[in-house]
């Protein structure tokens, strides 16, 4: 844990205002030379009930959120009142004060809203706040923004107090602001600001503060980024012009950045009945061609099983993402979990022939889509992108210049008309579509209402032309050359080198992970090996086709290896034994499915107990331990 | 630009370019209305002006869906019920593209139902056949959407409890703009409908009455057809939605009484497509979206000028 950070929680009720206060507040701070991260926690409802975001800050880089945090801004959950009326409904007024104390760490800060939240409400938390060294800043925030004229201005009243009492300079918030809001809120919410920030310093000594914002540098331009925009903005890079979808969380934020901008670029955006219909759109523009992604989370995902089969009958290129959320059927809609890895891997019948991926961290979600499309469109398989809620709505900064790439639109093995026209396709005159005969199995294709192209796509085993057929020789080749394909999308896929490596090469242990977990496994492993534990960490990202080889060459060059994921049931680490087919005796599993991703301490702790100690107890975090086979 | 020279090519083209060198021979029964429609498309297409290689054609699954085998166009022989909404998105993709979709009654009222709800809401600039025998096909007879009440089958012993569908009703009250009822009996009157539905800009949903001599004998291909256009028992507006909707609703009622009424039921040449839709609130491009990938002088964006100074 660095301890020069700033971890600073804002908390309310759902649709107060938490996510944009904090996404501007994470701005002010990147703007000021600092290295942020977010994680947000939410229920599924539209207002009311219990939500926060945590904005970890510090000078040096941050890939994950923190253990605990060490600054609350409590702020009213309003829709508990009715206002006019003042009554209050249930017990959810105290909740942002209450429910967050857990997690404060010792030292920490509390900005309260006095306004809303009555802190004598709370069993014990006079004693508490002794125990744990809590400094606490009763703030009559909503009066404060009631009298400058709107209430909801309270969170810039807290934001005030925030800057008051961590040091901050209000120049990068009354930047933001400017740049942030339209003018007609912008002069009353700069007023507030000042206001309570005032009022902050002149009520409390504040000289020393308890809890201070880091100073930091940057050497480039930052920018905010969540995994949705850079998933959206790699797709949109790789040439992607056509979206269908119908919402589910958390797939939506990609379905919405996309739809408000493909317009923009000429591109099409369709919202439809359904999600079996979503991934057929794709397929049907895909074939028309143009290059098309659909997506979905967990149930809306099933839905699109036919679909994806067809695709990789007919060899049609396309990019689904699937954003998991916890399981099974409706689940948690809001909370994280990674547990559709097996359902992504394996839906759909028959032999399955696509790619499945699976970012770490906001910049390998834009690479990762770029590269499920370049993937998709020159091999003519459908790739699946996958990530979870917390990769799409966690936010980060990232330099500019990671995006600063050339545009692909290429559509891969297309034939143009004049090759269409010079290559004689087969003696009957022809074309052949899916002949055997070629390198890497793919075969090139054409565009419906190009000369001398045509041909028919079926979801039937079919010959060369595309009819159907059910010759024993012609299905063994088809199925064959089809499937020959993912040794070269392994092949390149090793080219491309996607997973992250943590820890020195030849240390004693290790930690396997994949997808959002990965750069808390990272932030373990830095903490395990200044504590004297060598270990190192491989954040596997491509699921399908798997480096077998690579992570074989891992698993055998330590002595044990602990996988972490957020399912209940060991997905990722079955996956992994499946391939490597041996090292069963290894590997044992730290899993977590609360609905809460991972905190770094939680690894650290996990390991220390299950592997170092060996004890296999890795209780206390609500993780679960699985040991190795055989333990 | 090169890249689609097929779509509108202007030259005569002779039926027997829709028919495939592979596979000639269809597999359907012996007397299967299937054939009607195949051959009502062949008249069709070259009359209407449409080359095999501008024409796509996507079917669903089912004795129907083999359609694509028989007809040698670009096709997507897709999944069962979702022909419509692969086509739906070629048409967007690609607006010179004539799009066919067909399927059969199983396929395009019952699993695809819902599309076809959606797809005729959407008024796509597209025609839409229904093979509708009344009975489930290729999987050996069952009952369908539209057998009559009462029918039974291995899958319904006791005889339907259900009142079959009103595919004609529904598709005009969904929103589709040209709706007509024709039958494989009537082989002048499906080429005309055909061919007018091809030529309709909008979605054209064809309701064709085919006989399964193999599962479904008990269905009407011997009673007399009727056109309702033709016939001065049934004088209506076919461009008046309400006129057209009580001829559809008395054409449904009776239809499994002996009384077969066909003919063009309702014909909305003002509504615009879906594509123009679009198009006028800048949800699409003019150009079609596929050619885009084929100009080697467009300048494709990048996230990195358009977007990225949001984010700093
Ligand atoms: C998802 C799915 N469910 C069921 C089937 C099996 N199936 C194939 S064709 C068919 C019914 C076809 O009936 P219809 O659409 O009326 O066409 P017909 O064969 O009569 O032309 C069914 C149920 C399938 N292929 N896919
Ligand atoms: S089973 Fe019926 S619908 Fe199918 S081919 Fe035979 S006659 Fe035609």
């Amino acid at each position: 844990m660095t301890d020069d950070e700033l971890i600073w929680r804002i908390s309310g009720g759902s649709g107060d205002g938490i996510a944009s206060t904090s996404q501007n507040f994470a701005k002010a701070l990147m703007r000021s030379g600092l290295n942020v991260f977010t994680h947000r926690h939410y229920p599924s409802r539209i207002r009311g009930g219990h939500t926060y975001t945590e904005v970890r800050a510090s000078a040096d880089p941050v890939e994950s959120r923190g253990d605990g945090y060490n600054f609350l801004l409590a702020l009213g959950d309003s829709f508990a009142r009715n206002p006019q009326e003042e009554a209050v409904y249930g017990n959810e007024e105290i909740k942002p004060l209450s429910e967050n104390l857990d997690e404060l760490r010792e030292g920490g800060v509390i900005v309260y809203d006095e306004g809303l939240l009555d802190a004598s409400e709370i069993p014990n938390f006079d004693e508490r706040v002794e125990e744990n060294d809590w400094h606490v800043f009763p703030l009559d925030l909503r009066g404060l923004a009631r009298d400058q004229g709107r209430e909801v201005m309270r969170n810039t009243a807290g934001v005030g107090a925030t800057c008051a009492l961590t040091g901050m300079d209000l120049d990068h918030v009354q930047d933001l602001m400017r740049d942030a809001m339209p003018e007609k809120i912008l002069e009353p919410n700069l007023e507030i600001l000042q206001i309570a920030y005032d009022q902050v310093r002149e009520e409390y000594d504040v000289d020393a503060p308890d809890v201070s914002v880091p100073t930091g540098e940057h050497d480039e331009t930052q920018l905010l980024m969540s995994g949705s925009d850079a998933i959206s903005y790699g797709a949109i890079d790789e040439g992607c012009r056509f979206i269908a979808g119908y919402p589910m969380t958390p797939w939506t934020e990609v379905f919405t950045i996309m739809t408000q901008n493909l317009p923009k670029l000429g591109g099409i955006s369709e919202q439809v009945e359904d999600e079996i219909a979503a991934a057929a759109l794709a397929v049907g523009a895909s074939h028309a061609g143009v290059k098309a992604m659909s997506g979905s989370s967990g149930g809306g995902f099933a839905l699109m099983s036919e679909p994806l089969g067809l695709a990789e009958m007919t060899e049609t290129p396309v990019v689904l993402v699937e954003a998991m959320r916890a399981g099974p059927s409706t689940g948690m809609p809001t909370k994280p979990e990674q547990s559709d890895l097996e359902h992504v891997l394996y839906t759909s019948q028959g032999d399955s022939q696509r790619v499945v991926l699976a970012p770490g961290t906001v910049e390998e979600a834009y690479e990762q889509s770029r590269l499920a499309f370049r993937l998709a469109y020159e091999y003519q398989i459908p790739s699946i992108l996958l990530y979870d809620q917390k990769l799409g709505g966690e936010m980060k900064n990232v330099p500019k210049s990671h995006f600063d790439r050339e545009p692909n639109p290429t559509l891969g093995k297309t034939l143009s008309e004049d090759a269409l026209a010079d290559e004689p396709h087969s003696a009957d005159g022809k074309f052949h579509r899916f002949q055997h005969d070629v390198e890497d199995g793919v075969s090139p294709r054409s565009i419906p209402g190009q000369k001398g192209g045509r041909f028919l796509a079926t979801g039937n085993e079919h010959d060369p032309t595309g009819h159907i057929a059910e010759s024993p020789d012609n299905r063994v080749a088809q199925i064959d050359r089809r499937t020959q394909k993912l040794e070269a999308i392994r092949d390149d896929l090793d080219e491309e080198d996607t997973g992250s490596y943590a820890g020195p090469e030849d240390a004693e242990y290790g930690i396997l992970t994949f997808g959002s977990q990965q750069g808390t496994v990272e932030e373990a492993v830095g903490r395990l090996n200044d504590a004297g534990i060598s270990v190192k960490s491989y954040g596997v990202s491509d699921m399908l086709p798997f480096p077998t080889e690579q992570v074989e060459a891992f698993v055998a060059s330590v002595d044990e290896v602990l996988v972490v994921e957020m399912t209940a049931s060991g997905q990722f680490r079955g996956l992994v034994q499946k391939n490597l087919g041996r090292y069963g005796e290894k590997l044992s599993s730290l899993l977590k499915y609360n609905g809460n991703p991972f905190e770094p301490a939680e690894i650290v702790d996990g390991f220390e107990a299950a592997v170092v100690e060996g004890d296999g107890d890795a209780s206390g975090h609500q993780t679960t331990f699985v040991p190795a086979a055989g333990d | 630009m090169s890249t689609f020279s097929a779509i509108g090519e202007e030259r005569e083209i002779d039926r027997d370019e829709y028919t495939p060198g592979v596979e000639p021979q269809p597999t359907w029964c012996p007397g299967c209305g299937d054939f009607s429609v195949l051959k009502a498309l062949k008249q069709a297409l070259p009359e209407v002006g449409r080359t095999p290689e501008e024409t796509l054609l996507c079917t669903g699954i089912g004795c129907s869906g083999k359609l694509n085998s028989y007809l040698d166009t670009y096709g997507f022989h897709t999944i069962h019920g979702r022909s419509l909404p692969v086509a739906r998105a070629a048409k967007l993709a690609n607006p010179d593209l004539e799009v066919i979709a067909a399927g059969g009654d199983g396929d395009g009222y019952g699993i695809g139902g819902n599309h076809f709800v959606h797809t005729a809401r959407e008024n796509h600039d597209m025609t839409y056949i229904v093979f509708n025998n009344e009975i489930f096909g290729l999987t050996k007879g069952q009952t369908s959407p539209t057998s009559p009440k009462g029918h039974k089958s291995k899958t319904q012993p006791s005889g339907s409890a259900k009142e079959p569908i009103k595919p004609l009703s529904m598709s005009l009250n969904a929103g589709a703009s040209y709706v007509a009822r024709t039958a494989a009996v009537n082989p002048n009157q499906a080429k005309e409908i055909i061919t007018e539905a091809i030529e309709h800009d909008g979605f054209a949903h064809v309701d064709f009455l085919t006989q399964c001599p193999t599962w479904n004998k008990d269905a009407r291909q011997y009673v007399p057809y009727i056109d309702v256009n033709e016939s001065d028992d049934y004088e209506f507006d076919k461009t008046d939605r309400v006129e057209a909707a009580e001829m559809m609703r008395e054409t449904e009622e009776s239809l499994y009484e002996g009384e077969v009424l066909t003919g063009r039921f309702y014909v909305d040449e003002e509504r615009p497509s879906y594509g123009a839709e679009k198009q006028a609130i800048g949800e699409m491009p003019d150009e079609p979206l596929a050619e885009r990938y084929w100009d080697d002088d467009y300048e494709w964006e990048r996230s990195h000028d358009m977007f990225l100074d949001k984010h700093a």
